[in-house]
């Protein structure tokens, strides 16, 4: 109670709970709160800006921006931005479906969506690679055909649209499920045809929420890890993710360059989401 | 919704139906099923002898060690961080509730790495952590450490906008009735919130036993010690030994599944109790 009291400003515990809600444990429950977040989260991620900068900025320009670490970039961020831009396709046709139609199985394919959140990363890329490997199921058909995904930067976005299916379907649905049949009424009675209410009407009304899937699966597709690491082939300038790179620099005791590709890293994560707030302002606008 | 121009011509819907069936057939389905099929290749027996050899059962224990102090931990802070921003008005509440999601858009790998790089030999507490024998990365707290930050929010993002639905009046009506502060949380607040609770550290237990990225970082991977069951499928992977690495990743599997099907029982039974929509 005295280290949950000591890290809170006198002024807040004293003016805001006395003026506004007469329950008792503000002081206590935020305490713990400032105090656990910054134990885990706050000081921790500090260490990492801190960190790439002390071997002097000109050592953390050259590895952040190094050639290879250009590429591992470009493959983390691009392999995410086009993942997410397959599940948008796909994510809006599955919420959809699940919305609009009943049909048997609707509930169990409901509950399928959620896999890649409970299914661990690493089970999830030893069993892409033995799918999409030249030996597996997929791979047999389309290694011959040539079109190898295992082992190439491809596998990298297969990898990302599995995991990112989920954040697209789970922010839509919602959203969906409000658009009032009223407006698709007045559109019909307009004279419009279905696909003119869709494109005209529902996918405008959809679109904030469709972006905000857009932009988490990208969030979690840039750092991902365990599931590309099996089915990349992780060859330097080619198919060798960011993350992996951070890995490489940890194990050749280059601590300043891991954290200085991490702060990289972290800086994007920062800026999309903060993207993330004003879409979700904007989508909670277009609701009200 | 009765005029036909509302719905979607039959043969369209249909294939609609069976666009989005085969698209997560195909994608979620499939990976689940060569997980299984890989595993029970060659027979059930090997299966059995794949995860009950010693560095499996060591794998096993320390899975469940991790998750059974880091869920725990994460659980009061995710309880006391809904109470204080739930239930009460302060200056800053969107910042605090935008840093508690943090750890969600960190990379895994960069998750374990700002441990390392406070505790690891050359980090900033190394040489005092060397001098007075303690260890922490390459070891049981470095691991728990690392699946702290990356379930951090799991229980606090499920509480926070179930409580401010529920607002205080219930438990204003408790206080006023001579409850004290505890016994009000007992008997009023955790009774409401219990499926949310549940469903929050369902979620969280999932994720801390499946993490794979910030334990890799700061395990060290040594076999039968500092190895969990993510770590354990990647070196028997990495060994050739393809039969044991599925063997346990379908373990895995099974608790993935398990979560779903309790997550899935939840929303059908409680959905009224587990958000802030009514």
């Amino acid at each position: 109670m005295a280290i949950a009291s000591a890290a809170m400003p006198e002024i807040v515990i004293r003016g805001v709970r006395r003026r506004s809600s007469p329950l008792p444990g503000f002081g206590l429950s935020l305490g713990i709160t400032i105090l656990w977040l910054s134990l885990i989260v706050l000081i921790p991620l500090s260490a990492v800006f801190v960190k790439s900068v002390s071997d002097g900025p000109a050592t953390f320009w050259a590895t952040a921006f190094s050639p290879r670490a250009l590429a591992a970039y470009r493959l983390s961020f691009g392999a995410a931005a086009l993942a997410a831009a397959v599940n948008c396709v796909f994510g809006l046709l599955v919420a959809w479906v699940l919305v609009r139609y009943r049909f048997a199985g609707r509930r169990l394919l409901g509950a399928l969506i959620d896999l890649p959140f409970a299914l661990p990363t690493a089970v999830a890329g030893i069993a892409l690679t033995a799918l999409y490997a030249d030996t597996g199921v997929i791979g047999r058909i389309l290694v011959p055909a040539g079109l190898p995904i295992a082992y190439q930067p491809a596998g990298v976005v297969m990898a990302l649209t599995f995991i990112g299916l989920p954040f697209v379907v789970r922010t839509v649905e919602p959203v969906l499920a409000e658009v009032s049949s009223e407006m698709e009424e007045a559109a019909l009675t307009l004279g419009a045809s279905r696909l003119q209410t869709f494109s005209r009407v529902i996918l405008p009304t959809i679109a904030p929420a469709l972006a905000t899937g857009f932009a988490l699966a990208f969030a979690r597709g840039a750092g991902e890890y365990g599931s590309v690491i099996f089915i990349a082939g992780n060859m330097p300038f080619k198919s060798e993710i960011a993350p992996l790179l951070i890995v490489t620099q940890l194990e050749e005791y280059n601590y300043a360059g891991a954290a200085a590709i991490a702060c990289v890293m972290l800086l994007i994560s920062f800026a999309v989401l903060f993207l993330l707030n004003i879409l979700q302002r904007w989508q909670e606008r277009r609701i009200a | 919704m009765t005029a036909t121009g509302l719905r979607e011509p039959p043969l369209v819907k249909v294939l609609l139906i069976a666009g989005a069936v085969g698209y997560v057939a195909l994608m979620l389905l499939l990976p689940l099923g060569a997980v299984l099929a890989e595993a029970f290749k060659k027979g059930w027996q090997l299966w059995l002898a794949a995860v009950t050899q010693p560095d499996a059962r060591a794998s096993i224990k320390l899975t469940l060690l991790v998750a059974a102090i880091s869920v725990p931990l994460n659980t009061i802070f995710g309880v006391a961080a809904a109470w204080a921003i739930a239930k009460f008005d302060f200056p800053g509440k969107t910042a605090l509730i935008a840093l508690i999601e943090l750890p969600f858009s960190v990379s895994p790998v960069v998750s374990g790495l700002v441990f390392v790089l406070l505790f690891g030999a050359q980090g900033w507490f190394g040489p005092w952590l060397q001098d007075h024998d303690i260890r922490i990365i390459f070891a049981l707290p470095g691991l728990v450490l690392a699946t702290l930050f990356v379930t951090f929010p799991f229980v606090a993002r499920q509480l926070i906008p179930l409580m401010s639905a529920q607002g205080r009046a219930d438990e204003e009506a408790a206080l006023t009735l001579g409850a004290s502060g505890w016994q009000t949380f007992w008997r009023v607040t955790l009774p409401n919130i219990r499926f949310g609770l549940l469903y929050g550290v369902l979620l969280c237990n999932a994720r801390a036993m499946g993490e794979f990225g910030a334990v890799s970082v700061v395990s060290g991977h040594i076999r039968g010690e500092t190895n969990t069951m993510p770590l354990q499928v990647e070196a028997l992977y990495n060994d050739y030994d393809f039969v044991a690495a599925f063997a346990v990743a379908s373990l895995l599997t099974l608790l993935a599944i398990l979560t779903l099907a309790l997550k899935s029982a939840l929303e059908w039974r409680h959905r009224d109790q587990l958000s802030a929509r009514h």
